[in-house]
Protein backbone atom coordinates (compact mmCIF):
# COMPACT_ATOMS: atom_id res chain seq x y z
CA UNK A 1 0.00 0.00 0.00
CA UNK A 2 1.17 3.49 -0.65
CA UNK A 3 -0.15 6.80 0.56
CA UNK A 4 0.15 10.13 -1.16
CA UNK A 5 0.00 13.75 -0.13
CA UNK A 6 -2.22 15.54 -2.59
CA UNK A 7 -3.64 19.00 -3.08
CA UNK A 8 -7.20 19.59 -4.24
CA UNK A 9 -8.94 22.88 -4.73
CA UNK A 10 -12.55 22.16 -3.87
CA UNK A 11 -15.14 24.85 -4.51
CA UNK A 12 -12.43 27.46 -4.36
CA UNK A 13 -10.74 26.23 -1.18
CA UNK A 14 -7.33 24.60 -1.51
CA UNK A 15 -6.99 21.52 0.66
CA UNK A 16 -4.03 19.28 1.40
CA UNK A 17 -4.73 15.73 2.37
CA UNK A 18 -3.16 12.30 2.51
CA UNK A 19 -4.89 9.50 0.64
CA UNK A 20 -4.30 5.84 -0.03
CA UNK A 21 -3.59 4.91 -3.63
CA UNK A 22 -6.98 3.29 -3.83
CA UNK A 23 -8.98 6.14 -2.34
CA UNK A 24 -11.58 7.28 -4.82
CA UNK A 25 -12.12 10.97 -5.41
CA UNK A 26 -15.70 10.80 -4.15
CA UNK A 27 -14.55 9.33 -0.84
CA UNK A 28 -11.77 11.87 -0.49
CA UNK A 29 -14.32 14.61 -1.01
CA UNK A 30 -16.98 13.22 1.28
CA UNK A 31 -15.06 11.39 3.99
CA UNK A 32 -11.80 13.33 4.17
CA UNK A 33 -12.96 16.84 3.36
CA UNK A 34 -16.64 16.75 4.31
CA UNK A 35 -17.80 17.88 0.89
CA UNK A 36 -20.93 15.80 0.70
CA UNK A 37 -22.59 17.27 -2.38
CA UNK A 38 -21.50 14.38 -4.64
CA UNK A 39 -23.43 11.29 -3.65
CA UNK A 40 -22.31 7.69 -3.78
CA UNK A 41 -24.84 5.80 -5.86
CA UNK A 42 -24.04 2.79 -7.98
CA UNK A 43 -20.28 2.96 -7.32
CA UNK A 44 -19.71 1.55 -10.77
CA UNK A 45 -19.57 4.59 -13.00
CA UNK A 46 -23.10 4.30 -14.33
CA UNK A 47 -25.50 6.41 -12.27
CA UNK A 48 -23.70 9.76 -12.17
CA UNK A 49 -24.82 10.76 -8.66
CA UNK A 50 -21.15 11.37 -7.79
CA UNK A 51 -20.55 13.71 -10.74
CA UNK A 52 -18.39 16.76 -10.05
CA UNK A 53 -16.56 19.11 -12.35
CA UNK A 54 -12.85 18.31 -12.44
CA UNK A 55 -10.98 21.19 -14.06
CA UNK A 56 -14.24 22.06 -15.83
CA UNK A 57 -15.11 18.57 -17.06
CA UNK A 58 -18.01 16.62 -15.59
CA UNK A 59 -16.57 13.38 -14.21
CA UNK A 60 -17.86 10.52 -12.12
CA UNK A 61 -15.84 10.90 -8.95
CA UNK A 62 -16.33 7.24 -8.02
CA UNK A 63 -14.28 6.29 -11.06
CA UNK A 64 -11.36 8.66 -10.52
CA UNK A 65 -8.63 7.93 -7.99
CA UNK A 66 -8.11 10.81 -5.62
CA UNK A 67 -4.40 10.70 -6.37
CA UNK A 68 -5.18 11.15 -10.08
CA UNK A 69 -6.87 14.44 -9.22
CA UNK A 70 -3.80 15.79 -7.39
CA UNK A 71 -3.38 19.45 -8.22
CA UNK A 72 -6.81 19.73 -9.81
CA UNK A 73 -9.74 22.00 -9.18
CA UNK A 74 -13.02 20.37 -8.21
CA UNK A 75 -16.39 22.07 -8.33
CA UNK A 76 -19.23 20.29 -6.56
CA UNK A 77 -22.90 21.20 -6.72
CA UNK A 78 -22.45 22.94 -3.36
CA UNK A 79 -19.79 25.14 -4.89
CA UNK A 80 -22.20 26.39 -7.51
CA UNK A 81 -24.29 28.05 -4.82
CA UNK A 82 -22.63 31.29 -3.84
CA UNK A 83 -24.82 32.88 -1.23
CA UNK A 84 -27.95 31.46 -2.87
CA UNK A 85 -29.01 29.11 -5.61
CA UNK A 86 -27.25 29.57 -8.91
CA UNK A 87 -29.42 29.82 -12.06
CA UNK A 88 -29.20 26.10 -12.82
CA UNK A 89 -30.12 25.14 -9.27
CA UNK A 90 -32.92 27.72 -9.28
CA UNK A 91 -34.29 26.27 -12.53
CA UNK A 92 -34.28 22.72 -11.12
CA UNK A 93 -36.21 24.08 -8.15
CA UNK A 94 -38.69 26.03 -10.23
CA UNK A 95 -39.34 23.22 -12.72
CA UNK A 96 -39.57 20.47 -10.11
CA UNK A 97 -36.51 18.84 -11.65
CA UNK A 98 -35.97 16.71 -8.59
CA UNK A 99 -37.89 14.62 -6.13
CA UNK A 100 -35.68 12.84 -3.62
CA UNK A 101 -32.69 14.89 -4.77
CA UNK A 102 -30.10 12.12 -4.63
CA UNK A 103 -29.16 12.42 -8.30
CA UNK A 104 -29.42 16.20 -8.35
CA UNK A 105 -25.84 17.22 -7.46
CA UNK A 106 -24.62 15.12 -10.36
CA UNK A 107 -27.31 16.45 -12.69
CA UNK A 108 -26.23 19.99 -11.83
CA UNK A 109 -22.55 19.31 -12.47
CA UNK A 110 -23.21 17.77 -15.88
CA UNK A 111 -25.67 20.53 -16.75
CA UNK A 112 -23.05 23.13 -15.95
CA UNK A 113 -20.64 21.60 -18.44
CA UNK A 114 -23.39 21.31 -21.06
CA UNK A 115 -24.44 24.94 -20.78
CA UNK A 116 -20.86 26.17 -20.79
CA UNK A 117 -20.33 24.39 -24.12
CA UNK A 118 -23.79 24.79 -25.62
CA UNK A 119 -25.84 27.74 -24.34
CA UNK A 120 -28.92 26.77 -26.36
CA UNK A 121 -29.26 23.00 -26.38
CA UNK A 122 -32.23 21.20 -27.90
CA UNK A 123 -34.19 18.78 -25.74
CA UNK A 124 -32.49 15.91 -27.54
CA UNK A 125 -29.08 17.42 -26.81
CA UNK A 126 -30.02 17.83 -23.15
CA UNK A 127 -31.08 14.20 -22.91
CA UNK A 128 -27.91 13.08 -24.64
CA UNK A 129 -25.74 15.19 -22.31
CA UNK A 130 -27.48 13.83 -19.22
CA UNK A 131 -27.37 10.20 -20.35
CA UNK A 132 -24.86 9.41 -17.64
CA UNK A 133 -27.03 10.81 -14.86
CA UNK A 134 -29.74 8.46 -13.75
CA UNK A 135 -32.86 9.60 -11.87
CA UNK A 136 -35.01 6.88 -10.34
CA UNK A 137 -37.91 8.89 -9.04
CA UNK A 138 -39.05 12.02 -10.76
CA UNK A 139 -38.57 11.10 -14.39
CA UNK A 140 -36.67 13.10 -16.92
CA UNK A 141 -39.26 15.42 -18.46
CA UNK A 142 -39.07 18.00 -15.70
CA UNK A 143 -35.29 17.68 -15.56
CA UNK A 144 -35.09 18.51 -19.26
CA UNK A 145 -37.51 21.38 -18.62
CA UNK A 146 -35.21 22.63 -15.89
CA UNK A 147 -32.15 22.58 -18.11
CA UNK A 148 -34.05 24.40 -20.87
CA UNK A 149 -35.19 27.02 -18.38
CA UNK A 150 -31.69 27.42 -16.97
CA UNK A 151 -30.27 27.80 -20.47
CA UNK A 152 -32.85 30.42 -21.40
CA UNK A 153 -32.23 32.40 -18.22
CA UNK A 154 -28.47 32.25 -18.65
CA UNK A 155 -28.78 33.48 -22.23
CA UNK A 156 -30.81 36.47 -21.13
CA UNK A 157 -28.80 37.06 -17.97
CA UNK A 158 -31.88 36.38 -15.86
CA UNK A 159 -30.76 34.36 -12.87
CA UNK A 160 -34.28 33.29 -12.00
CA UNK A 161 -35.88 36.34 -10.49
CA UNK A 162 -35.73 35.86 -6.77
CA UNK A 163 -31.98 36.14 -6.35
CA UNK A 164 -30.66 37.81 -9.45
CA UNK A 165 -27.19 38.28 -7.99
CA UNK A 166 -26.73 34.68 -6.87
CA UNK A 167 -23.78 32.97 -8.49
CA UNK A 168 -23.05 36.18 -10.30
CA UNK A 169 -19.94 34.91 -12.07
CA UNK A 170 -21.86 32.12 -13.68
CA UNK A 171 -25.12 33.97 -14.11
CA UNK A 172 -23.95 36.13 -16.97
CA UNK A 173 -23.58 35.17 -20.57
CA UNK A 174 -21.42 32.08 -21.03
CA UNK A 175 -17.74 32.95 -21.25
CA UNK A 176 -15.30 32.26 -24.04
CA UNK A 177 -15.51 28.54 -23.22
CA UNK A 178 -18.83 28.45 -25.02
CA UNK A 179 -17.00 28.55 -28.34
CA UNK A 180 -14.68 25.65 -27.51
CA UNK B 1 -16.57 -0.24 -3.05
CA UNK B 2 -12.82 0.14 -2.94
CA UNK B 3 -10.17 -1.38 -5.11
CA UNK B 4 -7.81 -3.70 -3.27
CA UNK B 5 -4.61 -2.07 -2.06
CA UNK B 6 -1.96 -1.33 -4.65
CA UNK B 7 1.10 0.83 -5.13
CA UNK B 8 0.60 3.87 -7.32
CA UNK B 9 3.27 5.28 -9.60
CA UNK B 10 2.79 8.32 -11.80
CA UNK B 11 4.70 8.53 -15.06
CA UNK B 12 5.11 11.95 -16.62
CA UNK B 13 6.83 10.76 -19.80
CA UNK B 14 6.82 7.69 -22.00
CA UNK B 15 10.37 6.80 -20.96
CA UNK B 16 9.42 7.11 -17.31
CA UNK B 17 6.46 4.80 -17.87
CA UNK B 18 8.60 2.27 -19.69
CA UNK B 19 11.15 2.47 -16.88
CA UNK B 20 8.43 1.67 -14.36
CA UNK B 21 7.22 -1.28 -16.45
CA UNK B 22 10.80 -2.57 -16.42
CA UNK B 23 11.30 -1.94 -12.72
CA UNK B 24 8.12 -3.83 -11.88
CA UNK B 25 8.64 -6.54 -14.49
CA UNK B 26 8.01 -9.26 -11.92
CA UNK B 27 4.90 -7.65 -10.46
CA UNK B 28 1.31 -7.57 -11.65
CA UNK B 29 1.18 -4.11 -13.22
CA UNK B 30 -1.75 -2.27 -14.73
CA UNK B 31 -1.36 0.87 -16.83
CA UNK B 32 -3.90 3.55 -15.96
CA UNK B 33 -5.10 6.07 -18.54
CA UNK B 34 -8.64 7.43 -18.10
CA UNK B 35 -9.46 4.61 -15.71
CA UNK B 36 -12.98 4.01 -16.91
CA UNK B 37 -12.39 0.36 -17.61
CA UNK B 38 -9.65 -0.34 -15.09
CA UNK B 39 -11.05 1.34 -11.97
CA UNK B 40 -14.46 -0.39 -12.16
CA UNK B 41 -12.70 -3.69 -12.87
CA UNK B 42 -10.50 -3.18 -9.81
CA UNK B 43 -13.59 -2.65 -7.72
CA UNK B 44 -15.78 -5.49 -8.87
CA UNK B 45 -14.08 -7.79 -11.32
CA UNK B 46 -11.23 -9.06 -9.22
CA UNK B 47 -8.46 -7.15 -10.93
CA UNK B 48 -5.98 -6.63 -8.11
CA UNK B 49 -2.71 -5.36 -9.52
CA UNK B 50 0.33 -4.90 -7.28
CA UNK B 51 1.19 -1.67 -9.03
CA UNK B 52 -0.75 0.87 -11.07
CA UNK B 53 1.28 3.04 -13.43
CA UNK B 54 -0.71 6.22 -14.08
CA UNK B 55 0.06 7.87 -17.40
CA UNK B 56 0.22 11.62 -16.92
CA UNK B 57 2.00 12.31 -20.19
CA UNK B 58 0.84 15.47 -21.97
CA UNK B 59 2.69 14.48 -25.15
CA UNK B 60 0.31 11.53 -25.55
CA UNK B 61 -2.74 13.78 -25.39
CA UNK B 62 -2.34 15.17 -28.88
CA UNK B 63 -3.83 14.99 -32.34
CA UNK B 64 -1.49 15.57 -35.28
CA UNK B 65 -2.71 15.80 -38.86
CA UNK B 66 0.02 14.93 -41.35
CA UNK B 67 -0.07 14.71 -45.16
CA UNK B 68 -2.19 11.60 -45.51
CA UNK B 69 -2.85 10.47 -41.98
CA UNK B 70 -3.77 11.68 -38.52
CA UNK B 71 -1.83 10.44 -35.52
CA UNK B 72 -3.87 10.34 -32.33
CA UNK B 73 -2.01 10.10 -29.03
CA UNK B 74 -3.06 7.33 -26.67
CA UNK B 75 -4.27 9.70 -23.95
CA UNK B 76 -6.62 11.59 -26.25
CA UNK B 77 -10.04 11.45 -24.65
CA UNK B 78 -13.23 10.53 -26.43
CA UNK B 79 -14.43 14.08 -25.81
CA UNK B 80 -11.40 15.44 -27.65
CA UNK B 81 -11.98 13.02 -30.53
CA UNK B 82 -15.56 14.27 -30.80
CA UNK B 83 -14.71 17.96 -30.47
CA UNK B 84 -11.49 18.07 -32.47
CA UNK B 85 -11.97 19.77 -35.82
CA UNK B 86 -8.90 17.90 -37.02
CA UNK B 87 -10.31 14.50 -36.16
CA UNK B 88 -13.75 15.33 -37.54
CA UNK B 89 -12.27 16.79 -40.68
CA UNK B 90 -9.69 14.12 -41.49
CA UNK B 91 -10.87 10.85 -39.93
CA UNK B 92 -14.55 11.46 -39.16
CA UNK B 93 -15.36 7.80 -38.54
CA UNK B 94 -13.18 7.92 -35.42
CA UNK B 95 -15.06 10.98 -34.16
CA UNK B 96 -18.42 9.38 -34.90
CA UNK B 97 -17.55 6.17 -33.06
CA UNK B 98 -16.16 8.13 -30.09
CA UNK B 99 -19.37 10.14 -29.90
CA UNK B 100 -21.26 6.91 -29.19
CA UNK B 101 -19.07 5.84 -26.26
CA UNK B 102 -20.68 5.77 -22.82
CA UNK B 103 -21.90 9.18 -21.74
CA UNK B 104 -20.66 12.73 -21.21
CA UNK B 105 -18.64 11.92 -18.10
CA UNK B 106 -17.09 8.77 -19.56
CA UNK B 107 -16.13 10.61 -22.74
CA UNK B 108 -14.44 13.28 -20.64
CA UNK B 109 -12.11 10.75 -19.01
CA UNK B 110 -11.82 7.68 -21.22
CA UNK B 111 -9.06 7.55 -23.82
CA UNK B 112 -8.53 6.01 -27.23
CA UNK B 113 -5.43 4.21 -25.99
CA UNK B 114 -7.21 2.77 -23.00
CA UNK B 115 -10.12 1.71 -25.17
CA UNK B 116 -7.92 -0.16 -27.66
CA UNK B 117 -5.67 -1.70 -25.01
CA UNK B 118 -8.66 -2.85 -22.98
CA UNK B 119 -10.20 -4.31 -26.15
CA UNK B 120 -13.61 -4.87 -24.65
CA UNK B 121 -15.51 -7.03 -27.15
CA UNK B 122 -18.34 -4.46 -27.26
CA UNK B 123 -16.17 -1.34 -27.48
CA UNK B 124 -16.71 1.07 -30.34
CA UNK B 125 -13.24 2.28 -31.26
CA UNK B 126 -11.81 -1.12 -32.22
CA UNK B 127 -14.39 -1.32 -35.02
CA UNK B 128 -13.55 2.20 -36.13
CA UNK B 129 -9.83 1.39 -36.07
CA UNK B 130 -10.36 -1.69 -38.23
CA UNK B 131 -12.60 0.05 -40.75
CA UNK B 132 -10.14 2.96 -40.88
CA UNK B 133 -7.22 0.62 -41.62
CA UNK B 134 -5.50 2.15 -38.60
CA UNK B 135 -2.15 1.14 -37.15
CA UNK B 136 -1.49 0.88 -33.43
CA UNK B 137 1.77 2.44 -32.26
CA UNK B 138 3.68 0.70 -29.46
CA UNK B 139 6.89 1.52 -27.63
CA UNK B 140 9.22 -0.46 -25.43
CA UNK B 141 12.67 0.25 -24.03
CA UNK B 142 14.29 -0.79 -27.30
CA UNK B 143 12.16 1.27 -29.63
CA UNK B 144 8.95 1.41 -31.56
CA UNK B 145 6.68 -1.23 -33.01
CA UNK B 146 3.69 -0.86 -35.26
CA UNK B 147 0.82 -3.31 -35.38
CA UNK B 148 -1.98 -3.06 -37.93
CA UNK B 149 -5.38 -2.96 -36.27
CA UNK B 150 -6.20 -6.19 -38.12
CA UNK B 151 -3.46 -7.98 -36.09
CA UNK B 152 -3.99 -6.13 -32.83
CA UNK B 153 -7.11 -7.66 -31.28
CA UNK B 154 -6.63 -11.22 -30.07
CA UNK B 155 -10.00 -11.88 -28.43
CA UNK B 156 -11.41 -11.70 -24.92
CA UNK B 157 -9.59 -8.47 -24.14
CA UNK B 158 -6.20 -9.76 -25.28
CA UNK B 159 -4.17 -7.59 -27.62
CA UNK B 160 -0.77 -7.45 -29.27
CA UNK B 161 0.61 -5.26 -26.47
CA UNK B 162 3.42 -7.06 -24.63
CA UNK B 163 3.85 -6.52 -20.91
CA UNK B 164 6.93 -4.32 -21.34
CA UNK B 165 5.22 -2.23 -24.02
CA UNK B 166 3.15 0.91 -23.94
CA UNK B 167 0.47 1.78 -26.46
CA UNK B 168 1.41 5.34 -27.40
CA UNK B 169 -0.99 6.16 -30.21
CA UNK B 170 -2.91 5.27 -33.31
CA UNK B 171 -2.17 6.23 -36.88
CA UNK B 172 -5.27 6.65 -39.00
CA UNK B 173 -4.90 7.08 -42.76
CA UNK B 174 -7.28 9.47 -44.48
CA UNK B 175 -10.15 7.74 -46.23
CA UNK B 176 -10.58 8.30 -49.95
CA UNK B 177 -13.64 9.96 -51.41
CA UNK B 178 -16.85 8.21 -50.49
CA UNK B 179 -18.79 7.70 -47.30
CA UNK B 180 -18.42 6.38 -43.80
CA UNK B 181 -20.63 5.53 -40.83
CA UNK B 182 -20.72 3.97 -37.42
CA UNK B 183 -24.05 2.45 -36.40
CA UNK B 184 -24.70 0.53 -33.25
CA UNK B 185 -27.29 -1.06 -31.04
CA UNK B 186 -26.46 0.20 -27.58
CA UNK B 187 -27.07 -1.87 -24.51
CA UNK B 188 -28.94 0.62 -22.34
CA UNK B 189 -27.44 -0.49 -19.05
CA UNK B 190 -23.82 -1.18 -19.92
CA UNK B 191 -23.41 1.57 -22.50
CA UNK B 192 -21.43 -0.82 -24.69
CA UNK B 193 -22.52 -1.88 -28.13
CA UNK B 194 -24.51 -5.08 -28.33
CA UNK B 195 -23.43 -4.86 -31.94
CA UNK B 196 -21.73 -1.95 -33.67
CA UNK B 197 -20.68 -1.64 -37.30
CA UNK B 198 -18.12 0.76 -38.74
CA UNK B 199 -17.85 1.24 -42.47
CA UNK B 200 -15.66 3.17 -44.86
CA UNK B 201 -16.78 2.92 -48.47
CA UNK B 202 -14.62 4.64 -51.05
CA UNK B 203 -16.24 5.42 -54.37
CA UNK B 204 -15.47 6.83 -57.76
CA UNK B 205 -18.42 8.12 -59.77
CA UNK B 206 -20.80 6.10 -57.63
CA UNK B 207 -18.92 2.81 -57.92
CA UNK B 208 -17.23 1.23 -54.92
CA UNK B 209 -13.46 1.18 -55.29
CA UNK B 210 -12.66 -0.01 -51.76
CA UNK B 211 -14.72 -0.95 -48.73
CA UNK B 212 -13.77 -1.74 -45.18
CA UNK B 213 -16.50 -2.89 -42.82
CA UNK B 214 -15.89 -3.99 -39.23
CA UNK B 215 -18.13 -5.17 -36.41
CA UNK B 216 -17.82 -5.00 -32.67
CA UNK B 217 -19.91 -6.85 -30.12
CA UNK B 218 -20.70 -9.80 -32.33
CA UNK B 219 -17.82 -12.07 -31.33
CA UNK B 220 -15.02 -11.91 -28.75
CA UNK B 221 -13.20 -9.13 -30.56
CA UNK B 222 -13.81 -6.54 -33.25
CA UNK B 223 -13.51 -8.12 -36.69
CA UNK B 224 -13.51 -7.10 -40.34
CA UNK B 225 -16.32 -8.54 -42.45
CA UNK B 226 -14.60 -9.65 -45.67
CA UNK B 227 -17.69 -11.14 -47.34
CA UNK B 228 -19.55 -7.86 -46.88
CA UNK B 229 -16.58 -5.97 -48.28
CA UNK B 230 -16.33 -8.29 -51.28
CA UNK B 231 -20.03 -7.85 -52.01
CA UNK B 232 -19.51 -4.10 -52.21
CA UNK B 233 -16.37 -4.09 -54.33
CA UNK B 234 -16.77 -2.74 -57.86
CA UNK B 235 -20.54 -2.41 -57.45
CA UNK B 236 -22.63 0.73 -57.72
CA UNK B 237 -23.21 1.99 -54.18
CA UNK B 238 -27.00 1.75 -54.23
CA UNK B 239 -29.75 0.13 -52.18
CA UNK B 240 -29.49 -3.21 -53.96
CA UNK B 241 -25.77 -3.43 -53.32
CA UNK B 242 -26.23 -2.46 -49.67
CA UNK B 243 -28.89 -5.15 -49.22
CA UNK B 244 -26.76 -7.77 -50.92
CA UNK B 245 -23.72 -6.86 -48.85
CA UNK B 246 -25.64 -6.84 -45.56
CA UNK B 247 -27.01 -10.29 -46.31
CA UNK B 248 -23.41 -11.55 -46.30
CA UNK B 249 -22.76 -10.33 -42.75
CA UNK B 250 -23.58 -13.55 -40.98
CA UNK B 251 -21.37 -15.49 -43.35
CA UNK B 252 -18.40 -13.63 -41.87
CA UNK B 253 -18.90 -14.85 -38.33
CA UNK B 254 -19.18 -18.45 -37.30
CA UNK B 255 -22.55 -18.82 -35.54
CA UNK B 256 -20.82 -20.67 -32.70
CA UNK B 257 -18.59 -17.68 -32.06
CA UNK B 258 -21.42 -15.17 -31.62
CA UNK B 259 -21.28 -13.74 -28.12
CA UNK B 260 -24.06 -14.86 -25.85
CA UNK B 261 -24.42 -13.34 -22.41
CA UNK B 262 -26.94 -11.96 -19.96
CA UNK B 263 -27.54 -8.99 -22.25
CA UNK B 264 -28.24 -10.70 -25.56
CA UNK B 265 -28.17 -14.15 -27.07
CA UNK B 266 -25.78 -14.99 -29.86
CA UNK B 267 -28.72 -15.53 -32.16
CA UNK B 268 -30.00 -12.01 -31.46
CA UNK B 269 -26.56 -10.56 -32.01
CA UNK B 270 -26.46 -12.30 -35.36
CA UNK B 271 -29.74 -10.64 -36.31
CA UNK B 272 -28.44 -7.29 -35.12
CA UNK B 273 -25.27 -7.70 -37.11
CA UNK B 274 -27.08 -7.93 -40.42
CA UNK B 275 -29.36 -5.02 -39.54
CA UNK B 276 -26.56 -2.75 -38.41
CA UNK B 277 -24.34 -3.57 -41.36
CA UNK B 278 -27.23 -2.40 -43.53
CA UNK B 279 -27.72 0.77 -41.46
CA UNK B 280 -24.04 1.67 -41.52
CA UNK B 281 -23.83 1.09 -45.27
CA UNK B 282 -27.01 3.06 -45.94
CA UNK B 283 -25.58 6.06 -44.11
CA UNK B 284 -22.21 5.65 -45.80
CA UNK B 285 -23.97 5.50 -49.19
CA UNK B 286 -26.00 8.62 -48.40
CA UNK B 287 -22.85 10.46 -47.43
CA UNK B 288 -21.00 9.25 -50.51
CA UNK B 289 -23.84 10.63 -52.60
CA UNK B 290 -23.68 13.90 -50.71
CA UNK B 291 -27.18 13.48 -49.31
CA UNK B 292 -26.16 13.64 -45.67
CA UNK B 293 -23.79 16.10 -44.08
CA UNK B 294 -20.76 14.24 -42.77
CA UNK B 295 -20.91 16.08 -39.48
Amino acid sequence: MSTHDITLTVDGTTEELTVESRTLLVHALRDELGDTAPNVGCESGKCGACTVELDGDAVKSCTVLAVQADGSSVTTAAGLADGGLDPVQRAFHDEHGLQCGYCTPGMLATTHQLLAENPDPSRAEIRRALKGNVCRCTGYESIVDAVETAAARLRTGDGGGEEPTAGSERAGAPGPGAED
Amino acid sequence: MFPAEFDYERAESVSEALGLLERYADADVEVLAGGHSLVPAMKTEGREPDVVVDLDVPALDAVNALDDRTVVGALTTYATLVDSGTVRGTVPLVAEAASEVGDTQIRNRGTIGGNLAEAHPGADLPAAALASDATVLLRDRDGKREVPATDFFRGGGETAVERDELLTGVRVPYPGDGGFAYARKTHPATGYAMVGVAAVVETEEGTVTAARVAATGAVDRAVRLPSVEDALADEPLDADTVDAAASEARADVDADRLRSDAYASGEFRGELLETYVARALETAADRAAGDTPTR
